[in-house]
């Protein structure tokens, strides 16, 4: 599935499938990825009204097993592995000493000494190096990345669209739970999980099926609307939605608790990786707080413009973009907590020329129930 | 593709010239590249311009794109049309979606532009580097 690191950036086996769509690719962490096939609006809109299908075949898995794991486990993250029950999948984030993130990912739970974690693209090698130097329990670590190919199937379409081609009653599997299930012929875990802030579903398989399953879940979809939807998409509907991506949001210089992620540090489950920094920051505050802002005037905030608030200088854009479906142009940047207050203005520097912006309460988009 | 009237930057910017004022925009291919525009920066009328320099941006969705002005003078016209409507870029780059117009300052600039034969065989290199 991947080419040598000598020849350049790795491809999925839906490379050739990609191309053949009229998808325009692009380099992301170190993998060459279609950033979008018809374009980013027209799929993001598909995403939010009906359905898209991504390949995110490019992140990681490795899996953690053996009677450790679950110890393991606990140490190096901050969320609360012993709530999982067998098919029930948790948003977490690997921990540095600092109270940062090595990475966010998401643990899946097979069984008591059985989980695999889903990982960044960019950082599953580093992911992997880190959880193997903290292994002094011994559990069973292996990268199994280039066993799997994922595709994520969202939308509000997504559930119909699936049902068709799974032998397995979807309707049972609530947000954030998995199954073992057999999809378009195929064998593979499908996991009521997303990036998109829409119903979906990411189904996990071995990579030699790929073009069939891709093209079997399109034909399924072809009634519906699904389209094939891109990295550009992916990273427009995740802003919206309000998600961190590692490297804007996240990076080993901002703690969970900035990152507006003390929702997932279980600070009482016992002793993890940062836990004491994240104890200090929780009674004396955090050094900077994420806040989410749309312009107030023509303009679009871009990743890296400098923010200012009544303070000064405060910092930078994390991310910015125009919203397809909000029809705004939107943004998240760090902000000194005096400073963090939905409906405060703060201003961003677009091209030397300074332009107002207003912080606004996260997410920018929330689902219709 | 490309209207012959009109002549051509590396950059991806046409300009049609009548005596000493110009009309500039953005190519087919410049819009292509760009995807779906969704806003544009442009001057003032009555703004200077100045030939190789840039004068304003057009952005998709993920990207920010310098527009670089192809001959030097003072804005006379801009497109306000765009401010409302950037995705006209897309559907009418080379008519509707004009960007300004300009009062050249040095009409001889545009010699060393391309002319749309050349310009066209300049773009199918460029597709098969």
């Amino acid at each position: 599935m991947a080419t040598p690191a000598e020849l350049g950036p790795k491809r999925t086996a839906l490379y050739a499938a990609h191309k053949a769509a009229g998808a325009r690719m692009t380099e992301f962490g170190g993998w060459e990825m279609p950033i979008e096939y018809s374009g980013i609006t027209q799929e993001h809109l598909a995403v939010r009204t009906r359905a898209g299908l991504f390949d995110v075949s490019h992140m990681g898995e490795i899996t953690v097993r053996g009677p450790k794991a679950l110890a393991l486990l606990q140490s190096v993250t901050c969320n609360d592995v012993a709530r999982l029950s067998d098919h029930q999948a948790q948003y977490t984030a690997l921990m540095y000493p600092q109270g940062s993130a090595v990475d966010d990912c998401v643990i899946h739970r097979l069984g008591e000494n059985d989980y695999f974690i889903c990982v960044n693209a960019a950082n599953t090698d580093k992911d992997y190096e880190w959880i193997s130097s903290h292994n002094s329990m011994g559990a069973e670590l292996e990268n199994v990345s280039s066993r799997y190919s994922q595709l994520a199937l969202q939308g509000p379409r997504a559930l119909a669209i699936l049902s068709k081609v799974t032998g397995f009653d979807l309707s049972t599997l609530r947000t954030y739970w998995f199954s073992p299930a057999r999809c378009c012929a195929v064998d593979g875990l499908v996991a009521r999980t997303g990036y998109t802030g829409e119903d979906g579903f990411e189904f996990y398989f071995s990579p030699e099926h790929s073009e069939h399953v891709w093209n079997a879940l399109l034909e399924a979809g072809r009634e519906e609307g699904l389209q094939p939807a891109g990295l550009g998409a992916r990273n427009t509907l995740r802003l919206e939605a309000g998600y961190a991506l590692y490297g804007h949001e996240l990076d080993e210089n901002t703690t969970l608790l900035e990152a507006s992620l003390g929702w997932i540090c279980k600070l009482d489950k016992g002793d993890f990786i940062g836990r004491d920094v994240l104890l200090k920051q929780r009674a004396e505050g955090v050094r900077k707080k994420l806040v989410g802002f749309e312009m107030a005037e023509p303009g679009i905030a871009r990743d890296g413009y400098p923010v200012w608030t009544n303070g000064g200088k405060a910092g930078q854009v994390t991310s910015g973009s125009p919203a397809p479906f909000l029809k705004k142009n939107i943004g998240l940047a760090y902000v000194p907590p005096a400073a963090a207050q939905p409906g405060q203005e703060i201003t961003i520097e677009i091209r030397q020329r300074k332009v107002r912006a207003r912080q606004v309460a996260l997410p920018f988009y929330k689902r219709p129930k | 593709m490309y209207p012959e009237e009109f002549q051509y930057t590396k950059d991806h910017e046409w300009i049609q010239v009548d005596e000493d004022a110009a009309t500039i925009g953005i190519t087919d291919h410049a819009q292509k590249e760009l995807g779906d525009i969704v806003y544009v920066e442009l001057p003032k009328a009555g703004d200077s311009v100045t030939a190789a320099e840039t004068f304003g941006t057009v952005e998709s969705v993920k990207a920010v794109s310098e527009i670089y002005s192809p001959v030097s003078g003072k804005v006379t016209a801009v497109n306000n049309k765009l401010q409302e409507h950037p995705e006209l870029l897309n559907s009418d780059p080379h008519a509707a979606a004009w960007l300004i117009r300009v009062q050249m300052s040095d009409p001889d600039e545009v010699d060393k532009l391309m002319s749309s034969e050349e310009y066209e065989a300049y773009v199918r290199e460029a597709g098969a580097l």
